[in-house]
């Protein structure tokens, strides 16, 4: 079954025609998702690559039935793109976009919360089930269909965590990129509930790091509904207080966000926690009794 | 982005937010001249502060009060240029180049303001405490309830009501309450418009007239939308940043430094941050956050290998790389060019996975430099850390 993203999603690129946007279109259609067009202002009408390019989200979802957004729009005008694809009435609205101002991110979060849109990101992968749809930026094929569903704040260590466990032969589900900003729509603790009712995720794997307290609150989450196995890896055991770590959101601050307490609160709520994010597939693997 | 508090200041005057006269001044001539001005204009008192981004300044010795223009030039030449220590410096301190020059305030209570992103709400929240002066991070460890808070509604901004109920809690005098509002009420405009992600006024002070200043401010900036205020940016003072950050950010390289010996140069934020945790893990101590990006070239291998050569405490360098769409085989092309052309003599480890791993292996065997690869990140990890303890 998967979540999120599976053999009925109709995506749509917003920014298709810049480099990005056409490169990962076309990397994601190559995975065999159903790309069925893209918007950039000014240029609709037109044909980009083979797909229909619209000047609005609402012509394209008119037209063509999607059912997914994915955002490339540059950080100034990210946050008008967000707003343009929730209003359409889009079920998913996926932002990869990387550096948007989070003032903006904070208006626009107020208005998306309200909408009927699940909006992941900014500043994230992207969404991918494996051997049924890939919505974002990660390497397709390091991924194998299977049974444990992934969600990660941060890209490179899903994909690290991804590829441990398919060298193990151990496929995954669906593998979910929450981002790595401040603010962000789905967090730990929604994705985790959408894996927890998933019947083809049999286990979990939960990938955070420094910066805010959504983790300890995921770890709560977890003690009181989950009762698959989860196995958990927080980044920036080391880092310093008060310095940002590559993403906006990864900064210890006013002594909250440390990865000690982190780690802490989801030992307590009985997740399999490693300390060496090279051991997320070993564990899982001794898990689910196939180490 | 830091900014200082001089700047700090002069951003709260254009929004009608009252602060003490003071000039700033970066030599000793201009600092007696700022405060002959301000003792002649009727000043009891004039306060010499050291300007540097780090907090603590008052405990490290860098503000004192004047009470003559002789002492206030003792103090001006004391100040400017020493190294100032504070719990946020360092041990090493950070040299001071500018003062602050600026009237003494009779103070009756020190108060605390604060405006800051609240990430658990996706909101702004506005802060007051009675406990003006001190940490307010200790405040909120210690005493949270001390901390008075307000959530502001991004669709409607920040309510005089909500302003009337802080000053209220802080005990201000009815006299007091309409400035309090106008004060608050221009600290977040100023925060909103120039796209503040910190701003906090520490002590936030009634004077003895039962005037309102802000006594110290700091800001930060948010980095992300500095796209829009081309002035703010140019506030930015590299001579208080560390100099190869400074030089890393030439090359949009995300790189800090850390006070460890094994150098590490990885692709995204996560997997840097994890790296620096397996050294840790392995018995080693790493130099670095280094995240060379999801594109990188050999160009910007070898600006991350010129950054990372240039700490001195590095012994072993660390190459941790995961070929998603960027492949094992291209980026171990670039990294054997770059070492090559560098001449990188330090022990380097590296550990490839991903697409095209075998390739890439490959490239590093047949280069002739002498690295080490791990065949796993634990491996790696260890190698690196046997490497750097053995290089005198």
């Amino acid at each position: 079954m998967a979540v999120l993203v599976d053999k009925n999603t109709r995506l749509i690129v917003q920014g298709i025609t810049g480099r990005e946007g056409t490169f990962h279109a076309k990397g994601c259609a190559e995975y065999g998702t159903n790309v069925v067009g893209g918007v950039t202002p000014g240029k609709g009408g037109t044909t980009h690559e083979g797909w229909p390019v619209f000047n609005t989200v609402e012509e394209a979802v008119k037209a063509t039935g999607a059912n997914v957004s994915m955002i490339f729009v540059p950080p100034p005008a990210a946050a008008d793109g967000i707003l343009e694809a929730t209003d359409a009435g889009l079920p998913l609205v996926v932002c990869i976009t990387e550096g948007i101002p989070v003032l903006d991110m904070v208006k626009v979060w107020e208005v998306v919360k309200r909408s009927k849109s699940r909006f992941i990101g900014p500043n994230c992968p992207g969404v991918i089930s494996p051997g049924k749809a890939k919505v974002g930026i990660m390497p397709g094929r390091i991924h194998k269909e299977g049974n444990v569903g992934i969600v990660s704040r941060s890209g490179t260590l899903t994909y690290e965590a991804v590829y441990q466990l398919t060298t193990r032969g151990i496929g995954q589900s669906t593998a979910i990129g929450i981002g790595g900003d401040p603010i962000i729509g789905t967090t730990h603790i929604d994705a985790l509930r959408l894996l927890n009712d998933d019947p083809e995720t049999e286990a979990i794997i939960m990938i955070g790091e420094i910066g805010g307290t959504n983790e300890e609150k995921a770890a709560e989450f977890i003690k009181a509904n989950v009762r698959k196995p989860v196995v958990g890896f927080i980044a920036g055991q080391t880092a310093p207080p008060g310095r940002r770590m590559g993403h906006a959101g990864a900064i210890i601050s006013g002594g909250e966000g440390t990865a000690e307490s982190k780690m802490k609160a989801m030992t307590e709520a009985g997740i399999h926690v490693v300390k060496s994010p090279a051991e997320i597939g070993e564990r899982m693997a001794q898990v689910l009794g196939k180490a | 982005m830091k900014i200082h508090e001089y700047q700090a200041k002069e951003i709260l005057r254009k929004y009608g937010v009252p602060v003490p006269a003071g000039e700033m001044a970066t030599t000793i001539e201009e600092a007696d001249a700022a405060a002959k001005q301000l003792f002649s204009a009727g000043n009891a008192v004039v306060v010499v502060k050291a300007q540097i981004h780090a907090g603590g300044r008052g405990k490290g010795g860098g503000v004192k009060l004047a009470k003559s223009m002789e002492q206030a030039a003792d103090y001006s030449k004391a100040i400017l240029g020493m190294q100032l220590v504070t719990h946020q410096t360092g041990p090493q301190g950070q040299k001071v180049h500018r003062l602050l020059i600026e009237a003494g305030s009779a103070i009756a209570r020190e108060l605390y303001l604060g405006l800051v992103l609240d990430r658990a709400s996706s909101q702004v929240v506005f802060m007051a405490s009675q406990a003006g002066g001190m940490e307010i991070e200790e405040v909120a460890h210690e005493n949270p309830d001390a901390i008075y808070k307000e959530y502001v509604d991004p669709a409607i901004g920040f309510q005089p009501y909500q302003a009337r109920r802080l000053a209220f809690k802080l005990g201000l005098e009815p006299a007091q309450i309409g400035e309090a509002v106008r004060f608050m009420m221009g600290l977040y405009k100023a925060f909103i418009e120039t796209d503040s992600s910190l701003m906090e006024i520490n002590p936030f002070i009634t004077t003895k007239d039962g005037k309102l200043a802000a006594l110290d401010c700091k800001i930060n900036f948010d980095d992300n939308a500095l796209f829009r205020h081309k002035d703010l940016k140019e506030l930015r003072d590299l001579s208080e940043e560390d100099p190869l950050e400074v030089e890393a950010s030439k090359h949009a390289l995300n790189y800090i430094k850390l006070d460890g010996n094994i150098a590490c140069m990885v692709n995204g934020a996560g997997l840097a941050m994890a790296t620096m945790d397996i050294i840790q893990y392995a018995g080693g101590s790493p130099a670095n956050f280094l995240d060379v990006g999801g594109g990188a070239n050999q160009e910007q291998i070898e600006n991350a290998f010129g950054i990372l050569l240039s700490d001195k405490n590095v012994k072993a360098i660390f190459i941790n790389i995961f070929g998603g769409i960027l492949r094992v085989d291209v980026l171990a092309t670039a990294v054997v060019a770059a070492a090559k052309k560098l001449n990188v003599k330090l022990p380097i480890v590296l550990r490839l996975e991903g697409t095209n791993v075998e390739e890439g292996r490959k490239i590093i065997e047949l280069s002739g430099l002498k690295f080490q690869v791990g065949a796993t990140m634990k491996e790696a990890a260890d190698l690196v850390v046997t490497a750097a303890k053995g290089v005198k």
